[in-house]
């Protein structure tokens, strides 16, 4: 048992959910702070998830103003332009937020997320951003990386009818249940940085196209210096050369990466609303799983195409880590 | 693009949604999200007017859909509001232990219809989109084969069998295709039925809910939930429910005190008597008395540990003050009157010593009897009704100390009677986010591409959501095809009502049953009939089979009917004397297409009365609360006969899975066909089994 007990109020509200995961780890929820970048269609539903299971504090960072685009997956905002004008995208969210759940905090932090410094990140146990560039996802997972306390680190992005998560929980020790045996686990996490950098030939054959097709799109914007999602059809061509340079560069053959499906990501950048509320699902159910210790955390991708109607998890890390 | 051709099969479409709970909050908001997926796509209205297979396209302008409707010659259209349609019952009220995941609810909300509090939810983030709430009973008699055959597709977020059923056969007599779900913690499945294409939700045998011997609850306990059965299936339905129920709370092992006419008296409560001192009676008669008398019968006991008789006055040697004397006052909140608060207790995960929870036994009894009168005589256990919970705790864990079995908490106690689900609000946004991603496909017509999906808690073949083809319909299934039963049962000595209660109604779960044999009619439920058919109707169901009218004996062939389900069944009669008391408690066994699951040599198969069942007990199914469906199951076999291909999975270890708490889907097998073959089959006909043979 750790800390004080719960209150009769939050047992009443979380009776249900203290069934599936017990006292102990509602009670390390309430304690804990999480932080959230890029208030789209997935990080809402991921949002709303981690505010009825009953965190201590949620922490939402985007300053941009609510446009169309902003609104099409996003059931936190009403449509209406006296409600919208003025205010940024994460004070609207959070003043819908805080209906959700009186028990938890819900605050907006103001300014650009890359300026924020590592004592900033100090403040949380969980940060979680969503539709950002390779370089802002490398920098505040380092960022993470060099406090003292574990920081939880995940990526989200949802893109057509697919979705990608990754996990960073960098050593994490929790106890394995299967039928009447525990067993002690303890996982070795790679950063964003390392994880990417694993030769595509080391890995297992098997590994979801997704999870290629994912890093050219980010390298191509990278390159071309684009906001994530700022691509187009037109783009194809160029993002079909960088896929051959890329295959040839790490000796994959390109059929790992079929053009249709990058066709899909380019041309289909918008939030698909049922993939959004799968993949802030899982995301939810993860960060639930790494605050109160309870259940398998997935190491350290996870792939969702309703095309196939797969949810993968994919281990991405050097396969002859350091011990 | 993928998406565009979503939201195109979505627009305009007509979905009913069952169910406005756990998952149907996140359904109904994922949908009408979808409705508005392309908001910007097409500027070229033009370019969508020539296309010329239908002649209806939907444009978005500003924020409300408009319809134009090809005139013929291509330039006169007109214009209407277009959208996709929604009709949503529930007839749910809204409570607190919803608000931590049914998110459209808000604590202001609590004794609020939900279907209807759920619609203005939905109503403020997308403002045009059309839902009807019903606050009903998707059974009553206005939700008709016609009201569903004006639908596209249903959704059913649904928690109990019964509803499920219901709505399986009038989405097959309406021929609509219909998206079935359910989730229990981290555990979800969706799948999907399509009269004629795929497995119908019945295909596949729903076992009972679990159920217990009746001498276990009533004599010799040996776990703690069946401490929790007796307290609430007898002895509180004894004291506060209809005293003309048949209640075996006096059955002892020994014959002599069956007999006694008396016992029963001891539950009333004289007028003049002091709450208290009534209560202690209670207590030392079914807590001492009876289990003296059990004892008497040294037989039971030989295998056994002996219970010890608890008296109330060892435990509790004085009078309890009058602490309650605030609660009697507040008697415009009567139900908010409890025990615990009037004692003091806080913690509902506390485990209270014996006397503690003799103090809350009295207690509860006192403040049913003071501030709750009226109401004795009808109660009905209800998990949302605090001093029903504290009394029925109380009971079973005083039981419990008598028999030795290890006292539990209030909070566990509460989740055991009430055949609480866990449920967590993820596992319902991704049923929900994949039950939007069947439906389109529905909508669509993509008959190849559906696929039933489960949501797993420990990843296998690396997912965590792994979709499986959907399987043919079971051509031996009752519901969707027309295979005749059969059922084993003593025609001399079973009743019409036994049969109509354990079968019609249990088993084959029709609403308004009618019963044929040849063409006289025997049994019959509707608003429409006449005093003398009633009455004439209710004289049958206490005459036993063969003496019926027209009676019924071994090798009769009986024709059941549920009007409103469009639902016929044949069965076929076996007379047979004897039943296995403990095995085949109802008297009587139906096969055919619920036949039970045969013996399995495998240790590892669950057969659903593992864990699985653990959770349901033998409430009525009114009384059950499951958003759910999914339950882990064990390894399987491969049947040559039946195999089906899972879309590639790339390592071989044998998974299985299988649905519900108390539908578990016992049998569905999945494994590699070999090694090099990345097929892996799936099996799933407990029926068939003993039919097949299996691959090494």
């Amino acid at each position: 048992m750790v800390g004080e007990e719960l209150t009769e109020q939050e047992t009443a509200l979380y009776d249900r959910q203290i069934r599936v995961w017990g006292a102990d780890a509602q009670r390390r929820l309430s304690k804990s702070h999480i932080l959230v970048y890029g208030m789209k269609g997935t990080i809402t539903e991921f949002c709303k998830n981690i505010v009825l299971a009953g965190v201590g504090s949620l922490t939402l960072v985007d300053d941009r103003a609510v446009t169309e685009e902003a609104l099409s997956a996003n059931f936190l905002m009403p449509p209406d332009e006296n409600v919208c004008s003025g205010k940024t995208l994460a004070e609207l969210c959070r003043d819908s937020l805080n209906e959700f759940n009186p028990m938890v905090r819900v605050s907006v932090e103001k300014g650009d997320l890359t300026s924020f410094g590592v004592e900033f990140f100090d403040k949380f146990d969980v940060v979680v951003i969503s539709f950002c560039s390779l370089a802002t996802k490398k920098l505040i997972n380092e960022r993470c990386r060099k406090l003292s306390k574990r920081v939880s680190f995940y990526t989200v992005d949802c893109r057509d009818c697919c979705g990608e998560i990754f996990v960073d929980l960098q050593k994490y020790n929790y106890a394995m249940k299967r039928l009447d045996e525990t067993t002690e686990c303890e996982l070795q996490y790679p950063s964003f940085q390392e994880a990417i950098s694993v030769p595509w030939r080391s890995l297992p054959r098997k590994v979801s196209k997704l999870y290629f097709a994912m890093r050219v799109i980010e390298r191509f914007e990278e390159a071309e210096g684009r906001k994530p999602g700022e691509i187009c059809i037109e783009d194809l061509p160029a993002v079909l050369k960088l896929k051959k340079e890329i295959c040839e560069a790490q000796s994959l053959n390109e059929s790992h990466i079929p053009n249709a499906l990058l066709e899909r990501l380019v041309t289909g950048t918008r939030e698909f609303p049922p993939v959004c509320a799968i993949i802030g699902g899982i995301l939810g159910q993860e960060v639930i799983k790494a605050i109160s210790g309870k259940g398998d955390p997935l190491k350290n991708f996870f792939f969702f195409d309703s095309v196939d109607g797969k949810g993968i998890i994919e281990d991405i890390s050097d396969p002859t880590p350091k011990r | 693009m993928a998406s565009l051709q979503h939201s195109q099969a979505i627009k305009g479409a007509k979905v009913l949604m069952v169910g406005a709970g756990g998952i149907g909050c996140e359904l109904l908001k994922t949908l009408a999200l979808s409705d508005f997926q392309d908001i910007h796509i097409r500027e070229d209205v033009t370019d969508w007017l020539n296309y010329k297979a239908a002649n209806v396209f939907p444009v978005m302008v500003g924020w409300v859909f408009i319809k134009v409707r090809d005139g013929g010659d291509g330039r006169e259209c007109s214009y209407e509001m277009l959208g996709l349609i929604l009709y949503l019952i529930d007839m749910d009220t809204i409570e607190v232990s919803n608000l931590n995941r049914q998110f459209l609810f808000r604590q202001s909300h609590v004794g609020q219809s939900k279907a209807k509090v759920a619609r203005d939810a939905v109503l403020r983030f997308r403002p045009h989109i059309s839902i009807t709430p019903y606050h009903a009973n998707v059974k009553d008699s206005n939700f008709n084969v016609d009201f569903f055959k004006q639908f596209n597709v249903i959704l059913n977020g649904l928690d109990n069998l019964d509803a499920r059923r219901h709505v399986n056969r009038l989405c097959l007599a309406a021929e609509v295709p219909l998206v079935e779900s359910g989730t229990t913690g981290f555990l979800g499945q969706v799948t999907v039925h399509v009269k004629g294409k795929t497995e119908c939700y019945e295909c596949q045998p729903k076992p009972a809910p679990k159920t217990y011997p009746v001498c276990t609850i009533t004599s010799t306990p040996s776990k703690f939930v069946h401490c929790v059965v007796w307290a609430k299936d007898l002895l509180f339905a004894k004291l506060f429910g209809d005293k003309n129920q048949d209640n075996d709370l006096n059955v002892r092992s020994n014959d002599a005190a069956r007999s006694s006419k008396n016992v029963d008296d001891v539950f009333e409560w004289g007028e003049n008597e002091d709450i208290e001192q009534y209560g202690r009676r209670i207590y030392d008669h079914v807590f001492g008395y009876n289990i003296e008398q059990a004892l008497s019968n040294e037989e039971t006991w030989k295998n056994r540990n002996k219970p010890r008789p608890i008296y109330c006055r060892d435990v509790l040697p004085d009078i309890m003050t009058q602490r309650n004397g605030n609660n009697v006052d507040k008697t415009d909140d009567l139900l908010s009157a409890s025990a615990m608060a009037s004692l003091g207790l806080k913690n509902p995960q506390d485990i209270w010593c014996l006397m503690e929870n003799t103090k809350v036994f009295i207690e509860a009894l006192k403040l049913f009897f003071t501030n709750r009168r009226k109401e004795i005589g009808n109660l009905s256990f209800d998990k949302d009704d605090l001093l029903a919970v504290e009394f029925v705790t109380a009971a079973a864990n005083i039981r419990a100390a008598s028999f030795n079995i290890p006292l539990q908490s209030l909070f566990e106690a509460k989740g055991i009677a009430g055949n609480i689900v866990h449920a967590v609000a993820t596992t319902n946004a991704i049923v929900a986010g994949l039950i939007v991603i069947e439906a389109i496909k529905v909508l669509k017509k993509d008959t190849e591409s559906y696929r039933m999906t489960y949501c797993l808690e420990h990843p296998s073949k690396k997912m965590l959501l792994m979709p499986v083809e959907p399987f043919e319909p079971n051509k031996s299934c009752c519901v969707c095809s027309e295979t005749p039963l059969s059922l084993e049962i003593n025609t001399h000595r079973s009743k019409l009502r036994d049969f109509v209660e354990k079968i019609v109604k249990a088993k084959l779960g029709m609403n308004s049953p009618l019963i044929m044999h040849a063409t006289a009619l025997l049994y019959e439920v509707g608003d429409d009939l006449e005093e003398d058919e009633i009455a004439n109707y209710n004289a049958n169901l206490e005459k036993v089979l063969s003496e019926l009218p027209s009676p019924v004996t071994g090798g009769t062939m009986l024709t059941v009917e549920d009007l409103q389900q469009e639902f016929t069944c044949n069965i076929h009669i076996k007379h047979r004397e004897e039943f296995d008391e403990e095995k085949e408690p109802d008297g009587m066994v139906l096969s055919g297409w619920t036949q039970a699951l045969p013996e399995k040599k495998d240790a590892k198969t669950s057969n659903g009365n593992g864990a699985s069942t653990s959770k349901s007990l033998p409430t009525k199914p009114g009384n059950t609360e499951i958003d759910t469906e999914v339950k882990e199951i064990s390894d399987g076999t491969v049947s040559p006969g039946t195999k089906r291909k899972l879309s590639e999975f790339s390592d071989g270890s044998p998974v299985d899975h299988s649905s519900d708490v108390d539908e578990t889907r016992n049998n569905k097998k999945i494994q590699k066909h070999d090694d090099e073959d990345e097929l892996v089959m799936l099996d799933h006909w407990d029926s068939d089994m003993s039919k097949k043979q299996r691959l090494p």
